[in-house]
């Protein structure tokens, strides 16, 4: 499983870095976030990134998820080479191929809960109507489905993150990427969100979450624990 | 993201920051508004000057041959008074131009001036008298509407009948036939023999408060010393023809006034162009000026939509990061924003239109100025107005585009 520069990951591999470093120039000074990550996640994974803050495991959570480009390295996202695409490529890939959930949740406030699941459905160029079918039976399968022009601050802080989960998973993306999913919720709602993940993970759905709350890594099948730029742990631990 | 679904955010976010688009719209609103009103007033003046003015006052193919121009605007004092020197026109002038000329044209004399008219103890004052010859009813275009003209009998005769304009008849004929009746113009008695149709208004001043009798009667003594008149009105069946006769008008009176070469006209010869000359003069300043205050308007529309658009940017740059990490591309935040401008600068010059066309269809309800809106100045309204909002939104657009999506999700 050692994977060299200019080799091909395996078909199964949805994620794989190699040597992926990332510089950040902080007013002449150089901050190195990230120091060569090596890491391979296989389809349906859940896999959790631990560490502490200044860890790089925000850094390693924009590279993952195509919002930023690396220093160095190779990123390879489902066979594809993503670490030299275009801006455009990039977005196109972020369209298709990742669903993130925020801990903000990053919902757009003017617009009602199905516009919202509805936007990466624009960007991918479907028209109107079967744009707002799927939305809506996107929004079912998280239990919203009568609170669909419901603006954001109508709903519950669960609820909002649900509206963002179905946003996410609109498109059928490659993998679900949640940046401190639980960090704006109470731990009763933590706990219903973590189920959504478990039911998603056993429907096969592959999952990376970057947390720092250890009772809500526990429920990720793989924990990877960054230091200082670098994988200090990579373990997979019982569900 | 296609071109329809921009717009169609545009105008979402246009209906839920109501305030806020009408205030950036206004610029545009103002100009568009202007260029439309502006436009119409301009044609409306145009048309009210070549058709109706110079129409009224001078006639097709017609020339006028006078003492000095009628109508004359800006003449030097000195100017003036040597035109007030120069000998009037005779009725012996007038006769021999007339019987002189090659051309076949029309001819009449009259002379004017104002006075009263009397009828039963009533009287209109401010009436415009005229003494003319039988044609110039004609001529004038002034059409009989009730009893008859005078004949060249009367004409020639001096008859003591009189053609009434249709507001006098009415003051002084409120409710009688006018027809057979007898007016007294400064104590002496005329037989009504005709009513003139209604002629309306020019710049507001009534048509229709005059009397013509025939140049020969006593009315002569109201309007001019005995033999003299104040125009020949010569008018000929076509343009060529009436600068043929007046060729010949001016050959016969320099002899008849035994001017030398050298020596200019001490008459003149008024066309309905010479009176149009000064019409183009100012409509020239217009086209100049009208363009330039619409463009003013429109560059400060343009930079306010700009600096909204500024605004909305910095303000939304959450929302921006939002649709990046969702997969909008730059150009589909360009596009967002573009349109946005663009709709706005729309919105605003629709407005603008309503507003103009609202403007012009006063004006020509309760002003004598035939305004209208042409069709070419609608779209150019849209036009100038949704390039306005495209020049406006490129540089917020682009701003917008290029943000980094990271730096723009973490925008509290």
């Amino acid at each position: 499983m050692t994977f060299r520069t200019g080799d091909r990951p395996l078909p199964d591999i949805v994620i794989l870095t190699h040597k992926l470093t990332r510089d950040y120039d902080m007013g002449g000074e150089v901050v190195r976030a990230l120091r060569g990550i090596n890491i391979q996640i296989r389809k349906n994974e859940f896999v959790a990134v631990m560490g502490p803050s200044g860890s790089g495991k925000s850094t390693l959570m924009n590279l993952i998820g195509c919002l930023d480009t690396p220093t160095a390295g190779e990123y390879w996202l489902n066979g594809q080479k993503v670490s030299d695409l275009s801006d455009d490529e990039l977005a196109r890939i972020r369209n298709k191929e990742i669903g993130f959930v925020f801990q903000t949740f990053n919902l757009l406030p003017r617009a009602n809960a199905l516009h919202n699941v509805e936007l990466p459905l624009i960007y991918a160029g479907l028209p109107g109507k079967e744009r707002r079918a799927q939305a809506a039976r996107a929004l079912e399968r998280v239990g919203l489905a009568d609170r669909m022009d419901h603006k954001p601050n109508e709903l519950s802080g669960g609820q909002r993150q649900r509206v963002a989960i179905a946003r996410a998973l609109v498109n059928v993306p490659s993998i679900l990427l949640a940046d401190e999913p639980t960090g704006n919720l109470d731990s009763a709602t933590s706990a219903e969100l973590m189920q959504v993940f478990q039911d998603l993970h056993h429907q096969g759905q592959t999952i990376v979450m970057v947390t720092h709350e250890h009772d809500i890594a526990a429920h990720a099948a793989r924990v990877v624990t960054l230091r200082d730029g670098v994988i200090a742990t990579d373990q997979l631990q019982a569900a | 993201m296609r071109v329809l679904e921009a717009i169609r955010l545009a105008l979402q976010t246009i209906r839920a920051q109501k305030l806020k688009s009408g205030f950036s719209a206004i610029g545009v609103f103002i100009g568009v508004t202007f260029l439309i009103g502006a436009w119409s007033i301009v044609n409306g003046m145009n048309r009210y000057m070549t058709e109706k003015f110079a129409g009224t006052l001078v006639g097709v193919n017609t020339f006028h041959l006078r003492r000095s121009p009628n109508v004359n605007f800006n003449v030097q004092d000195s100017v003036w008074r040597a035109w007030r020197r120069r000998p009037r026109i005779k009725f012996a002038d007038a006769n021999a131009v007339t019987h002189a000329l090659t051309v076949s044209v029309v001819t009449a004399w009259y002379s004017e001036d104002r006075g009263s008219v009397a009828y039963n103890g009533k009287v209109a004052k401010d009436i415009t008298l005229e003494g003319a010859t039988e044609r110039y009813l004609d001529i004038m275009n002034l059409k009989i509407a009730d009893g008859r003209a005078f004949t060249p009998q009367e004409s020639r005769a001096g008859t003591t009948v009189v053609v009434l304009g249709h507001d006098l008849a009415q003051k002084l004929f409120p409710d009688v036939n006018p027809i057979g009746r007898t007016v007294r113009i400064h104590s002496i008695p005329y037989r009504v023999i005709g009513v003139v149709e209604r002629q309306g208004n020019l710049l507001g001043i009534s048509l229709d408060k005059f009397v013509v009798a025939p140049a020969l009667s006593p009315i002569q003594r109201e309007v001019n010393p005995p033999g003299v008149v104040d125009a020949l009105i010569v008018k000929a069946g076509s343009e060529p023809e009436m600068r043929e006769a007046m060729d010949q008008t001016e050959a016969i009176m320099r002899s008849r006034r035994h001017l030398r070469p050298r020596q200019d006209d001490n008459f003149a010869m008024e066309t309905s162009e010479g009176v149009l000359d000064f019409w183009k003069k100012l409509s020239r300043i217009l086209y100049v000026v009208g363009p330039g205050l619409v463009g003013v308007a429109l560059v400060v529309g343009g930079i306010v939509i700009m600096n909204i658009m500024l605004m909305a940017v910095a303000e939304r740059t959450r929302e921006i990061g939002i649709r990046k990490s969702l997969g909008a591309r730059r150009r589909d935040i360009l596009r967002q924003f573009l349109a946005e401008a663009t709709a706005l600068a729309i919105v605003g010059a629709s407005l603008g239109i309503v507003t103009g066309v609202m403007l012009s269809w006063l004006l020509k309800v309760a002003s004598p100025l035939p305004a209208s809106v042409s069709p070419f100045s609608i779209l150019l309204g849209v036009v100038v107005g949704g390039g306005v909002g495209v020049v406006a939104g490129v540089y917020p657009a682009s701003r917008a585009s290029r943000l980094d999506p990271i730096a723009a999700l973490r925008q509290e």
